[in-house]
């Protein structure tokens, strides 16, 4: 096992990212993208509020296609998020990169940052706003596969569905950590328009 | 929709022109996949190619039926609600419209019964409502993600195929309806303590809307593999499909 991981733990020095987390990452936006557009699909079988989302945004083309595309993409989701989990808490990524994150100098950069003076000197260093961030949407992932897992298997997973407070509770939980995902997806697309050179070093590492 | 002669399920011309028909409609599926931007991340798989995308999403799809029938505890019950919690009225759902039910005639009717089974004498009604019934108010999950609490009443299932001498180890149970539907199901969940050929909706003769004279109600699957006005049972180990499975739901479609 060591030496298989090696190359991917060690890369090359210089590298901003080291290769497996450019790898899960990538892979995760993939199957975010194929489970997010094949999910509205389905919600729009049966819209829970007001608003359906457009055919032209969704994937699958019929309920029957999307479900296909969306319980395809969950194996990505978990098998590349569980990946992705072990080897950044195995490698100690997880907590040199995101702690120690306190209300305070979280607050400190959010005031920074939305007056656009964050500085971005160190990409291998994360400030406290992208260490929420990045942590929160860990959480969001990990609380929409459960979600998930209950809409899919409610009989199977008693403890699960009544922690959520049932089938029906269950679809809003999947809705609104969906949307919070989305909306995470929408602010990191826009930092990374601000600051280019950050898609740079998520794909080719420096 | 196409209209149904409501044919007893013998008829395996028009069923297979029928399911060409629905063809056309399905492709369309796959090729507006295509237009969708976020796909181009795809690039480098033959994603581009409509039947081989389809024939690996049906793959994953025969893997979730295995994965489902895997985590299926035979013992675990759904859960059951109080008569307050009933939703009324229950909805109709078919794939034809309400003006389309069929009409099934009451004293003419017979059950088939064929395939791996001993006794395969046909069932007038009152024989069947002579059998041991049962009641439970479970909540049924359509596919499309409703759902809906009801009461059905009716024979457990495991005691009417114990009663015809079904072979037990057999793979699947399918249903032929009157109304053209047709589906199948695996042995396991046929013998669940809460699958029940209901012939009762809510302490009265099952309704014409939900399926006279009986429905297979299994709390454990989606609406979509509840048949109703079901005509013939058969016990076989030769994948059935069903009329949406065979279109690309999936088959086990259990929760």
């Amino acid at each position: 096992m060591e030496t298989i991981m090696e190359p991917l733990m060690t890369d090359d020095a210089r590298a901003i990212h080291p290769l497996w987390l450019r790898l899960t990452h990538w892979l995760n936006a993939l199957a975010v993208g194929i489970l997010a557009t094949s999910g509205w699909r389905i919600y729009d079988a049966t819209p829970l509020f007001d608003f359906s989302f457009a055919d032209s945004l969704t994937l699958g083309g019929w309920l029957g296609g999307a479900l296909q595309w969306h319980f395809a993409a969950m194996w990505l989701l978990v098998a590349n998020g569980l990946a992705y989990l072990l080897l950044n808490a195995g490698s100690g990524r997880l907590w040199k990169q995101f702690f120690p994150l306190s209300p305070r100098t979280f607050l400190a950069d959010l005031h920074a940052a939305l007056r656009g003076h964050l500085s971005h000197a160190d990409p291998r260093r994360y400030n406290s706003v992208q260490r929420l961030a990045y942590l929160f949407v860990m959480a969001d992932s990990v609380l929409l596969v459960l979600s998930g897992l209950v809409l899919w298997k409610s009989v199977q997973f008693p403890l699960l569905r009544e922690l959520l407070g049932g089938y029906e509770p269950a679809r809003r939980v999947h809705f609104f950590a969906m949307a919070a995902l989305v909306g995470f997806v929408g602010v990191h697309l826009a930092m990374v328009a601000a600051v280019p050179r950050t898609l740079r070093a998520m794909t080719l590492g420096r | 929709m196409i209209k149904q002669s409501p044919l007893v399920g013998g008829d395996t011309l028009v069923r297979e022109a029928l399911s060409r028909l629905e063809q056309p409609a399905r492709r369309l599926f796959m090729r507006r996949t295509l237009t969708l931007g976020g796909l181009s991340l795809l690039t480098g798989c033959s994603i581009t190619d409509d039947a081989s995308a389809e024939q690996a999403l049906m793959k994953v799809s025969r893997l979730n039926d295995k994965v489902q029938a895997w985590l299926f505890d035979p013992n675990r019950l759904a859960p059951t609600y109080p008569e307050s919690m009933i939703t009324r009225p229950f909805p109709f759902n078919a794939f034809y419209g309400e003006d389309k039910v069929p009409d099934v005639d009451a004293d003419a009717f017979r059950l088939e019964v064929s395939g791996l089974v001993a006794d395969k004498h046909a069932w007038t009604l009152p024989e069947l409502r002579a059998m041991p019934q049962t009641e439970q108010i479970t909540r049924h999950i359509c596919v499309e993600g409703w759902s809906a609490i009801g009461k059905w009443g009716g024979v457990p299932f495991s005691v009417f195929l114990r009663r015809v001498g079904a072979d037990l180890n057999a793979k699947y149970v399918g249903f032929k309806c009157a109304d053209d539907y047709y589906t199948s199901i695996d042995m396991q969940t046929a013998l669940h303590p809460q699958t029940l050929l209901a012939l009762s909706y809510d302490g009265q003769t099952l309704p014409r809307r939900y399926g006279f004279p009986m429905k297979l109600r299994m709390p454990t699957k989606l609406g979509y593999k509840n048949p109703k006005h079901i005509q013939a049972i058969f016990v076989t180990n030769n994948y059935p499909g069903g009329y949406w499975e065979d279109q690309g739901y999936n088959w086990f479609g259990g929760s």
